[in-house]
């Protein structure tokens, strides 16, 4: 079955002043029709970099330096601005981070839905805002008849979270990129966007591509998991494996560093040191400088990714060492 | 000057706390200026904020508060360092009142006590100061130490404290990442030997892994200095780790006070319930998590009776006339007719 969604060996680039800043250096991936990939990592991971890439909406001067996205097997990375356009909102429905700014705070919500829904699909002006009146019944907004001439501002961060899902899905897209879908919003709310965007996404058939910093939202929602450091993968693969039997050491990291609700523990598990900076990524396995298992090969050789139980994981520990690279 | 302050001995006064809140309460006016109010014939508009808050801190301890956007945990941790004075009720610290005119010359001995740490390491720290005359203000300002080898030297223990190297303190806000940031503001906040510390939403902004770093080192640091802290978070599982007792407020009430443990294993009160069972499951456990029904209502216009009964399931006619007050269960106290009646 041809994966919804392949990205190969994508390469970002920012050129500055003071040379190319590689903000994300040769990653793949796949996501499979109706699943769910997580992808977590701390900030200045290029998490939202790479959802971007996928959507075309890289701010120059950085662009895509190398590798191909490709949508249902066509390539997409390379296509015209228009075309692009066309795809975006229509074969990709996006999610961003605060509902406030991705709605247009002068037009009514239900003109924003109308608009999308003409634009993408051949519905006249009233089937499209029937269309849009049912969309927000179904992403659970009370009184959708009343509530559809109202502003963005007259409604809660969490109804204006459903009204951009709302949108999001409006054209039934193929993959849905959400980037920080719940991070603005208080945790009773969460759980009910949650809910909904994977109730949602399960019913039209949607893969979704989940970007976020928070674990316990990807333990939930997704099938797989990809977890990024600086700019690559450091580990791929379900869910359960990923966050039970962590491979790479920084996973195993980030996981103890989270305090539990059912464990005590008198101390969290620390990683020395932060994330560094695109301008000074170390060599070899980024990850080497604060790394407790880094040995010979770490700062010189950079790992692949490579198949390791249920997972792939890019780290020495799992992979022979070439020898034979080492005397070079 | 030692930075080991001596550490007040908790054997000493072992049944007194060292902060008391008592029926803290505090209401803005978001009305319209005057002339719109006279000329459109509006009515003042109230917000209250918070409403009989009632707890207190013994030495050493950690309490927490949790409780979500709006519900007037910040409100109440700004009351108790004395940032907004309250409406109603007072905040006892160390037997002298925050508020009580009178009391004026033992507030100000006071205050080099007590410290605040924000929510924004990047907003609380002056861009335009280096780290060590942030680090040195509160020195001068309480004049704890005059010369100026006495600052620096001082400055230089305190930045080593925090886990910073000493040559870092001739560095700008902005050189330094967000975890470094609350650092030097935990450091500020140590430079005059304070005991009761105010934490709001420390680590919020920060990385997972940065903070546990940051939560790793204000636990040693209470451990060091015997120091006692207010803990305002909305995070449950941050609260967990970091708090002895915990508080649980909506929409400016306290509706639940209870030990940390027995909270998470025996929540009480609805919401308290509600929250924990909201908390994405990272064990994998299988659990389902509820999704409740509603949002936080507009605090201006807070429903009458119990604010929590248009959420609640166990609301019945009694929930949405009276205010239930906070009454004793076990080891906890809550404020809820059906905990007090034995429905739930």
């Amino acid at each position: 079955m041809t994966p919804v969604l392949s990205v190969q060996n994508l390469r970002v680039e920012f050129p500055t002043r003071r040379g190319v800043l590689t903000a994300i250096d040769d990653i793949s991936f796949d996501i499979a029709p109706g699943e769910v990939l997580g992808v977590v990592g701390e900030s200045g991971a290029g998490k939202s970099i790479t959802g971007t890439a996928i959507i075309g909406l890289i701010e120059p001067p950085g662009h895509i330096a190398g590798g191909q996205v490709l949508l249902r097997g066509s390539r997409i990375d390379n296509l015209p601005p228009d075309e692009m356009r066309r795809i975006r909102g229509k074969r990709i429905g996006m999610v961003f981070q605060d509902p406030l700014t991705s709605l247009n705070p002068l037009y009514r919500i239900g003109d924003q839905l109308t608009e999308t829904i003409t634009t993408h699909t051949n519905l006249s002006g009233s089937q499209a805002r029937q269309k849009a009146l049912s969309l927000l019944t179904e992403v659970g907004i009370p009184a959708p008849e009343q509530r559809i001439d109202n502003y963005p501002h007259q409604f809660s961060g969490g109804m204006r979270q459903r009204v951009v899902l709302a949108l999001a899905l409006a054209a039934e897209p193929e993959l849905v990129i959400a980037d920080e879908p719940t991070t603005a919003l208080d945790v009773s709310v969460q759980a009910q966007i949650i809910a909904l965007l994977k109730r949602l996404c399960a019913q039209h058939g949607a893969a979704v591509m989940l970007i976020t910093h928070d674990m316990g939202v990807i333990a939930e929602t997704a099938d797989r998991v990809a977890v990024m450091y600086a700019g690559r993968i450091a580990e791929i693969g379900p869910v359960r494996d990923v966050i039970k039997q962590p491979l790479h050491p920084y996973t195993k990291g980030l996981m103890g560093s989270i305090p539990s609700l059912t464990h005590d523990s008198d101390r969290l598990v620390q990683i020395p040191g932060s994330m560094p900076r695109l301008t000074a990524i170390p060599s070899g396995c980024p990850f080497h400088p604060r790394c407790p298992r880094a040995f010979t090969p770490c700062p010189t050789f950079r790992p692949e990714l490579a198949p390791e139980q249920n997972s792939q994981v890019a780290c020495w520990l799992y992979t022979p060492f070439p020898v034979a690279a080492a005397a070079e | 000057m030692s930075l080991v302050a001596p550490a007040p001995s908790a054997a000493v006064e072992p049944a007194k706390p060292l902060v008391e809140v008592k029926g803290l309460g505090r209401v803005f006016d978001v009305s319209k200026p005057w002339l719109n109010r006279v000329t459109e014939g509006l009515p003042r508009r109230l917000l209250t904020a918070a409403a009989d808050v009632t707890f207190s801190i013994g030495r050493r301890e950690t309490f927490a508060l949790v409780g979500e956007s709006g519900s007037g945990k910040s409100t109440v941790a700004k009351m108790v360092v004395g940032l907004i004075a309250p409406t109603t009720g007072e905040v006892i610290i160390d037997g002298v009142s925050m508020s009580a005119r009178r009391q004026e010359s033992e507030r100000r001995r006071l205050r080099r006590r007590i410290q605040m740490i924000f929510q924004d390491p990047y907003a609380s720290l002056n861009p335009r100061w280096r780290a060590l005359d942030i680090i040195a203000e509160p020195l001068r300002a309480f004049g704890i130490a005059q010369s100026t080898t006495q600052i620096a030297q001082r400055v230089g223990e305190l930045l080593r404290l925090v886990g910073l190297d000493p040559a870092d303190g001739t560095k700008y806000p902005h050189e330094f990442s967000g975890g470094q940031r609350q650092r030097i503001a935990i450091a500020r906040a140590l430079a005059c030997n304070p005991e009761f510390i105010v934490c709001d939403e420390p680590t919020s902004a920060l990385d997972v892994s940065v903070q546990a770093q940051i939560l790793n080192l204000m636990r040693d640091l209470q451990d060091r200095f015997g120091l006692t802290y207010l803990f305002i978070s909305h995070n449950l599982a941050v609260v967990r780790h970091m708090a002895n007792r915990i508080g649980v407020m909506y929409l400016g009430r306290l509706v639940e006070v209870a030990p940390a443990r027995e909270m998470f294993a025996r929540p009480k009160h609805p919401y308290t319930r509600m929250l924990l069972d909201a908390v994405p499951d990272l064990d994998l456990t299988g659990r389902k998590r509820k999704p409740v029904e509603g949002e936080v209502p507009n605090p201006i216009d807070p429903p009458p009776g119990c604010p929590f009964h248009p959420r609640c399931p166990s609301a019945f006619e009694r929930c949405r006339v009276e205010v239930p007050l906070p009454i004793a269960a076990g080891v906890a106290t809550v404020r809820c007719h059906a905990v007090e009646e034995g429905r739930i």
